[in-house]
């Protein structure tokens, strides 16, 4: 089932000569874990904001083509009516957080939706256990750091448990075991509860393993759009500036040399691991 | 030269964010600052330049105490660019973020311009020039903050996360830059959670903790021990995580790079073969 679907979408800020994304058609299916990377300054961000509806509803300037989250025309539903459908957690955590406390941060999304005082309260705790902030959900979010309120930001959309989460370099602060954390309950999330993921990352080290799908932007237009092991094996990517994983990297120049590993890309260094074993045991026998 | 001795930092509200630490930045070096969040790293850097000023402890910035002189001075010296560029920008265009600093430090017009010119150049902002700085993507304002900082030339140069928001190509430019950067003798000290980065150039790492500094040496050395790293919740960059699987089949642990990766795999398959 589709659950995001784009026709030619073009947008351009006030101001701007050019569109900052241009004919966007893509589809999305209910449950995918996709990736979208690209340049820096390629779109992809501007894409996300289409995605809550931030475009048109917040951001003026001129917006064509069409666009449906969930079924919905976001172009015609402000973003809060599609806060219980779509979740969006934004680069900058500070542009996204507000109240008094994290636990109040946390809790206005389910509090505006009119939930039950004592399923609030477990859903955010659930919220603050899984991002690993519950200790500190009485401090201001003002006064953590860039890691812990991009933590918060994340809690505050996972506690709604909208149907699509998009997630715009979401870990930038966090060090790399807690990013992989997140990560990795992201991706439970989406396997468990069929939650659609999409992730903007420029690290695919990190994060291409995750993926179903990944979408490749290029100066506003999408370049790439498909399975994560068949782009990744093109030239290309690199050549756009993509930083493809080292271990996919190294399985490619070691194919270049004629060494035979197999036809299955690696995407992490498990996979290539695994792939370097096995070949070295041919070798050996060979 | 930064020579740190006993350093301590309590925050006023009473974080104590350094708990002693000692160390010597020879002119000339590139230093990473790796480390989990929380660990002081960024409060370590803000002392380079005199932002913060150590509760006990001394910090001298080429044999001079930052507690001795004001952080305009230092930073003429020392520049420092945030690991979120929205705390530095507030121009209303690109070109005026660039030569604000200039300005100040009294540096001619024609001078200026070029100096503009050049930094927007170097950091592919050219077409942004007459821009407002919040039009621009996330990873290109972190790029504007660079670029600003660059422009006037400082002899060490402190970047708080850099490679946030930027692909491939623009790590790489900022890679040779710093090489570049090296060679003319000036410092280099980044503080990164970007393992792949620091393993793409190989500086001397300094892995902190809890306010101490818990491990110091060649960035291989270090990004390939993962006892310390683990604590420091650091991930081995994936060259290594491969070749730490592949040591029992007798490969070196300690290969980050990924072309040096490559050299030694063919070698072995070749042996191999024969």
């Amino acid at each position: 089932m589709t659950i995001i679907e784009t026709k030619n979408l073009t947008y351009t800020y006030p101001g701007g000569t050019t569109p900052s994304i241009n004919n966007v058609s893509i589809k999305v299916q209910k449950g995918e874990f996709i990736l979208i990377t690209g340049p820096s300054g390629c779109g992809k961000t501007t894409l996300c904001r289409c995605l809550n509806g931030l475009i048109p509803h917040f951001y003026q300037g001129e917006l064509k083509g069409h666009i449906t989250v969930t079924g919905i025309d976001t172009t015609k539903h402000k973003t809060h009516e599609l806060a219980k459908n779509v979740g969006l957690v934004f680069q900058n955590p500070e542009n996204q957080l507000f109240a008094l406390s994290i636990e109040k941060d946390v809790a206005f999304g389910l509090e505006n939706l009119g939930m039950a005082r004592e399923e609030m309260q477990e859903r955010v705790e659930w919220a603050l256990k899984l991002t690993d902030i519950y200790d500190l959900r009485e401090r201001s979010p003002h006064e953590v750091s860039g890691g812990q309120q991009q933590r918060v930001a994340i809690a505050a959309v996972l506690a709604m448990q909208p149907e699509v989460i998009v997630l715009d370099e979401p870990t930038s602060f966090l060090d790399p075991l807690s990013a992989e954390k997140i990560f990795e309950v992201i991706h439970e999330l989406n396997k468990e509860l069929g939650i659609t993921v999409v992730l903007v990352e420029h690290r695919l080290d990190l994060t291409a393993k995750y993926a179903d799908h990944i979408i490749i932007m290029d100066e506003g237009e999408v370049v790439f759009d498909g399975n994560p092991r068949e782009i990744l094996s093109t030239e290309e990517t690199r050549l756009i500036g993509v930083g493809i994983p080292k271990a996919t990297f190294l399985y490619h120049m070691l194919k270049k040399e004629g060494v035979n590993l197999g036809e299955v890309t690696p995407l992490s260094s498990e996979d290539l691991t695994i792939i370097l074993q096995e070949a070295l045991k041919t070798s050996d026998r060979g | 030269m930064i020579e740190v001795e006993d350093l301590h930092f309590r925050y006023p509200n009473g974080v104590e964010a350094l708990k002693g630490v000692s160390l010597v930045i020879k002119r000339g070096e590139f230093v990473a600052i790796m480390g989990q969040n929380g660990a002081g790293k960024t409060t370590l850097v803000k002392h380079f330049n005199g932002l913060l000023k150590p509760s006990k402890g001394t910090i001298r910035v080429d044999g001079v105490a930052t507690t001795e002189t004001s952080v305009a001075s230092l930073s003429r010296n020392a520049g420092f660019v945030f690991q979120n560029p929205d705390h530095q920008l507030f121009s209303e265009t690109v070109e005026e973020e660039i030569a604000f600093a200039l300005k100040n430090f009294g540096f001619k017009e024609e001078t200026i311009e070029k100096r503009i010119t050049w930094a927007l150049n170097l950091l592919g902002l050219s077409k942004y020039r007459k821009t407002s700085p919040f039009l621009l993507s996330g990873g290109e304002r972190k790029r504007v903050a660079l670029a600003s900082v660059l422009a006037w030339d400082p002899e060490i140069l402190i970047l708080d996360e850099p490679t946030i928001g930027q692909d491939h190509q623009q790590k790489e430019k900022l890679r040779q830059f710093i090489i570049q950067m090296q060679t003319q003798g000036k410092t280099v000290v980044i503080v990164t959670h970007d393992v792949e980065f620091v393993s793409e150039c190989n500086p001397r790492v300094l892995l902190m903790k809890e306010g101490v500094i818990v491990a110091d040496g060649e960035g291989k050395k270090i990004l390939t021990t993962p006892e310390v790293l683990t604590k420091s919740s650091i991930v081995l960059p994936q060259i290594a995580q491969v070749f730490m699987k592949l040591a029992p089949l007798g490969f070196p642990k300690d290969v980050i790079d990924v072309y040096e990766a490559k050299e030694i795999l063919l070698r072995k398959l070749q042996e191999m073969r024969k």
